[in-house]
């Protein structure tokens, strides 16, 4: 063997060793190990600290926020914050970093010198984005669940009120001016006037533009078509803005993925250099850019950088190139499978589920977090690789259920990889959009899209109960109708199953802490419970709320005609869905024609087929749905 | 029974009073000067002056569809810093930068006639009841409820207030409350209330009470405090005679409720009525300031000072003394009538009024009001700077 070839090979041990060392992940086998303790860390998002000296990482999973020497990578310390924290920003002078704990509504207050949490403050429900003003007065937070921007007084955390925002309120943005706060909102907004046609009608999103100085909204940026809007981000002059969305096109049958027939995954720029605001694809033929979440602009404006968790990768576009598209294409591009070319000058492959990311000051590093790696991507900007990916502490192997959750997230085995599960079931959860699958026919049985959270032990699935569990339900139905590409082997499914089995409903946030009903709820629950009408008569155990929707989920799983069919649909038999965070899933109904709870029996229940209901008053029916909300 | 509105000029309101009386009496010896005609003419106009208290006056510059506005009938009007909004009978119109801009059905509107608004001041929300439902305009967003697709007891809602994180709306089949923090709707109707019928006709709310006008069945109130419903009626409970006079709710029918400073005022079709929680003083056109007792709304300043809107014009009532704003009943001309404490009527001389007589709402924008009529808006531009008429 010559020198040479020696040599050759020892640089690639040395290199593989590297890789072992730096991309536990990506080497080793999967370890199909149920049981095991999962202490994953899941960073979620990053930042850097003024200075630069310090990275931020935001561990969803192992609930702490690290902190890292931002040159050489070593931990300097773990901060514990709250449940399952989503969100996190600097105060403009970097002295505190605020932390948004999703599952216990509460928000940490990290004194960034002391690396301790100084203050755990209560908040709105599902707390997601938090951003500071610019004179360290208020601070705003985005309430997923109740869609709003929280006011809060920065210093005590008290809150002064809540703004109006998208559905799925969760991310926020500081204008560079610190004049505007942007919000955004995964789930679309609900329909307004009802036409008949409102399951059938494209989504509707919004930037909600908040004045940060009066704290009230002053603008709402319509984004048409668009559900499941994440991260904005603003050039540092201000003039330019970007926000990565979700455009579903749920209003054809699920049919076509050959030829893009399910999502664009877009870029929407706004701002000065644009006009009006203007959506592009980041997609082409084969590369699609699934699931796009996080935004960077370099300080320069001359990339947008944009973290695609299910493709797994960073797709960078060129402004330049791109401002030069929109201007010679003013119409609308989203559908053209070719027009990324013309700006997307690179499609970097990281880790699994990538999600945040920052851009180091001088603008040469861009660190992305991949969420189901718990390792750092660290990009050179210059040449659009990896330069080395940073392993974070914690357990190297990888679970069953951690494996199942890869699965859940890549869009891997769809055909050109254009969807995964999560691209439908944004974080595990819905979408808030009803869709027309193929296997019931063209333009036959319009379904809503539903929570995943606790159907553990709930078969049958599918809204007709015509799957009997879970495997049956994301294998061959989802690989032969949604994929059509490549098929799970018995393992990845089985680890997926156990993936969707384990997910727990978050808490309910309609419930008292003590447990107790309000007496609304508890007026409700004697009416859900009821075994006889108003007019003394006995409502037959079919027709009673907590017969087809008895047990602790609120599904008794059998199968009922409930006098919802509609023409469309090949089967008025349904079988009856959980109730368990009902209050979440708007629209309702198999096919998501109820806008609202009310809905349901003030529209669609016209023959007392889905439970005796037309005895009720007004606000009878208000307690009943006052309690519906708390299961 | 103590009696209130009617009190005596404090001094210090006085001392205006009494240098103008001095500054004409000289003007009166220079007169003498003058021609006989002259001076019988300026004499005339000094007394007239002399007597008459110093009321807001306004010039009006009225909004018809002939300038911008979507429907002449404009049911309520509401002021929004610099934007006006006003709810028609064929939508919501919002004047800002000198411009209309109007909102219907195909916006999200619940419906095309706009009976009452109100403005969520932490937020600049604003709230608008409709013939059809309750609608949220947030930003430029209309959010639409209705009884059929939310809480809300019925689709016909006649009067919105909102305080805090609670929007009290009055309806054709009793009040509701929503909750912007739960979202939860409680319904207020004869079930849980002393209410006598459902169709309340208009709510006040503050941090301490709420008020509903209800028609047919007085005013409810709700002690925030204890949860605790009221129930004030009309002693006599006579539809066309008051046989007790001063000592309560004026009539049943009730139009319109303004709590302020702790003092209740109700608009009804047969008079007006204040209560500071333990007296009540009735206003009817007989003996006060009222050019009618068909009062279609009013609004509190404070505890002494209100705005009245009847169908014969606008009426402003200081505590003491009444001005009143309309074109003329007779020949459209303006009017401005001033009726001191003592009963004495001045007509003073203006050259513009609010568009019609019919007076439907009112709403304020510093010292400028803003009045919604049946044939135009009108915004009257105060002309003097004397006895704010804002708090």
């Amino acid at each position: 063997m010559n020198y040479f070839l020696k040599a050759g090979m020892m640089v690639g041990l040395a290199g593989l060793a590297a890789l072992a060392l730096f991309c536990p992940a990506m080497i080793r086998p999967v370890r199909a190990n149920a049981g095991e303790d999962e202490n994953y860390a899941s960073p979620l998002e990053v930042l850097l600290s003024p200075d630069g000296a310090r990275l931020f990482v935001l561990c969803q999973q192992s609930e702490e926020v690290r902190v890292l020497d931002a040159a050489t990578y070593a931990v300097i310390k773990n901060i514990a914050v709250g449940r399952v924290p989503r969100g996190f920003s600097l105060s403009p002078d970097g002295k505190r970093l605020f932390v948004t704990n999703s599952w216990d509504d509460t928000l940490s207050v990290i004194d960034t010198s002391a690396l301790e949490v100084t203050a755990t403050w209560t908040v709105g429900a599902e707390p997601s984005g938090v951003v500071e003003d610019r004179d360290g007065k208020k601070l705003f937070v985005a309430n997923r669940i109740s869609g709003d921007v929280a006011v809060l007084d920065a210093q005590t955390g008290v809150e002064e009120k809540r703004l109006l925002a998208g559905r799925g309120s969760s991310y926020l943005t500081l204008s560079p001016d610190g004049s505007r706060i942007y919000a955004t909102h995964v789930y679309p907004n609900v329909t307004g006037r009802r036409t008949g046609f409102e399951n059938r009608m494209a989504p509707e999103s919004e930037i909600t533009v908040i004045d940060a100085a009066r704290a009230v909204v002053v603008d709402r940026m319509p984004l048409h078509g668009m559900a499941g809007v994440f991260h904005v981000a603003f050039s540092s002059d201000g003039r330019l803005g970007a926000v990565a969305a979700y455009h579903p096109k749920n209003l054809v049958p699920l049919a076509h993925l050959e030829h893009g027939g399910a999502f664009a995954y877009t870029l929407t720029v706004f701002g000065a250099d644009v006009g009006r605001p203007v959506e592009v694809p980041l997609d082409e033929l084969e590369r699609y850019a699934s699931q796009p979440f996080g935004v960077a602009i370099a300080a320069d404006k001359s990339h947008i950088y944009v973290t695609c968790g299910g493709s797994e990768m960073v797709t960078v576009v060129d402004v330049r190139r791109l401002l030069v598209y929109i201007h010679a294409h003013p119409g609308i591009s989203v559908q053209d499978l070719a027009a990324s070319g013309n700006y997307v000058v690179a499609r970097i492959a990281v880790g699994k589920n990538p999600r945040g990311l920052t851009l180091t000051r001088d603008g040469r590093r861009l660190l992305v977090a991949n969420r189901l790696d718990d390792s750092i991507s660290v990009i050179d900007t210059r040449t659009n690789r990896v330069a080395s990916t940073i392993a974070l502490a914690g357990l190297k192997t990888v679970s069953v259920k951690r494996h199942g959750e890869q699965t859940f997230y890549t869009s891997h085995y769809s055909f050109q990889g254009q969807i995964g599960c999560a691209s439908c079931h944004i974080d595990s959860t819905f979408d808030g959009l009803t869709w027309n699958l193929e296997p019931d026919g063209f333009g036959r049985s319009i379904v809503d899209n539903k929570l995943l959270e606790g159907i553990k032990d709930t078969e049958p699935y599918k809204w007709t109960g015509t799957n009997p569990n879970i495997p049956t339900e994301c294998g061959p139905r989802t690989e032969k109708y949604f994929w059509r590409s490549e098929n799970y082997d018995g393992v990845t499914l089985s680890n997926l199953a156990v993936y969707v089995r384990s997910l727990e409903p978050r808490p309910n946030r309609w419930r008292l802490i003590d447990g107790e009903l309000t007496p609304a709820q508890e007026r409700g629950k004697a009416i859900f419970e009821r075994a006889v009408d108003k007019f003394k008569k006995p409502i037959p155990e079919y027709n009673r709320c907590s017969y087809c929707h008895s047990g602790p989920k609120g599904t008794s799983q059998k199968i009922f005609d409930v006098g919802t069919r509609k023409p469309s649909d090949n089967t008025g038999l349904l079988k009856a869905p959980m109730l368990t965070n009902i209050a979440l899933t708007a629209p309702y109904l198999h096919d998501g024609s109820a806008r609202s709870l009310e809905e349901i029996w003030t529209i669609f229940n016209p023959d007392d087929k889905h439970g005796r209901t037309n005895d009720l008053t007004k606000d009878e029916l208000n307690d009943l749905i006052e309690y519906l909300r708390t299961r | 029974m103590k009696k209130v509105g009617v009190a005596t000029i404090p001094d210090e309101e006085r001392q205006p009073q009494i240098l103008r009386l001095r500054l004409l009496q000289r003007a009166q010896q220079t007169s003498l000067r003058m021609t006989l005609v002259v001076g019988v003419l300026l004499a005339i106009t000094q007394a007239a002056l002399a007597v008459a208290p110093e009321m807001p006056r306004f010039r009006f510059e009225n909004f018809t569809t002939a300038n911008g506005l979507p429907d002449n009938h404009v049911f309520a009007v509401l002021v929004d810093g610099d934007r006006i909004w006003a709810g028609t009978d064929n939508g919501l119109a919002v004047y800002e930068n000198h411009a209309w801009k109007t909102y219907t059905t195909g916006d999200g509107l619940a419906h095309r006639a706009v009976l009452s608004l109100a403005l969520d001041k932490r937020t600049g929300d604003v709230w608008a009841g409709t013939m059809g439902g309750l609608s949220r305009i947030s930003g430029g967003r209309i959010d639409s409820f209705t009884q059929l697709n939310s809480g809300l007891s019925n689709d016909v809602v006649y009067g919105v207030s909102v305080e805090g994180e609670n929007v009290w709306i009055a309806t054709a089949a009793g009040g509701c409350r929503l909750d912007l923090h739960t979202n939860e709707w409680s319904l207020y109707n004869e079930r849980n209330t002393p209410m006598g019928e459902i169709w309340t006709y208009a709510v006040s709310a503050t941090p301490t009470k709420v008020y509903y006008g209800v028609w047919g069945s007085g005013v409810l109130e709700l002690d925030r405090k204890t949860g605790r419903w009221d129930r004030y009626d009309d002693p006599d409970g006579e539809n066309e005679l008051v046989l007790f006079k001063d000592q309560g709710l004026i009539h049943e029918i009730v139009t319109s409720v303004s709590y302020v400073d702790n003092i209740l005022w109700a608009a009804t079709y047969f008079g007006d009525s204040r209560y500071d929680g333990r007296y009540w003083h009735n206003f009817l056109k007989k003996d006060s300031g009222l050019p009618s007792n068909f009062t279609n709304q009013v609004k509190g300043i404070d505890a002494n000072r209100a705005w009245f809107c009847t169908d014969k014009g606008l009426a402003y009532f200081d505590g003491a003394n009444w001005a009143v704003y309309t074109p003329s009943l007779e020949d459209g001309k303006p009017q401005m009538t001033v009726r001191d404490s003592d009963g004495k009527v001045t007509q003073v001389v203006v050259s513009t009024a609010p568009a019609h007589n019919y007076i439907l709402g009112i709403d304020f924008q510093g010292e400028d009001i803003w009045v919604a009529t049946a044939k135009g808006l009108s915004h009257g531009i105060r002309q003097t700077t004397k006895g704010a008429i804002q708090k």
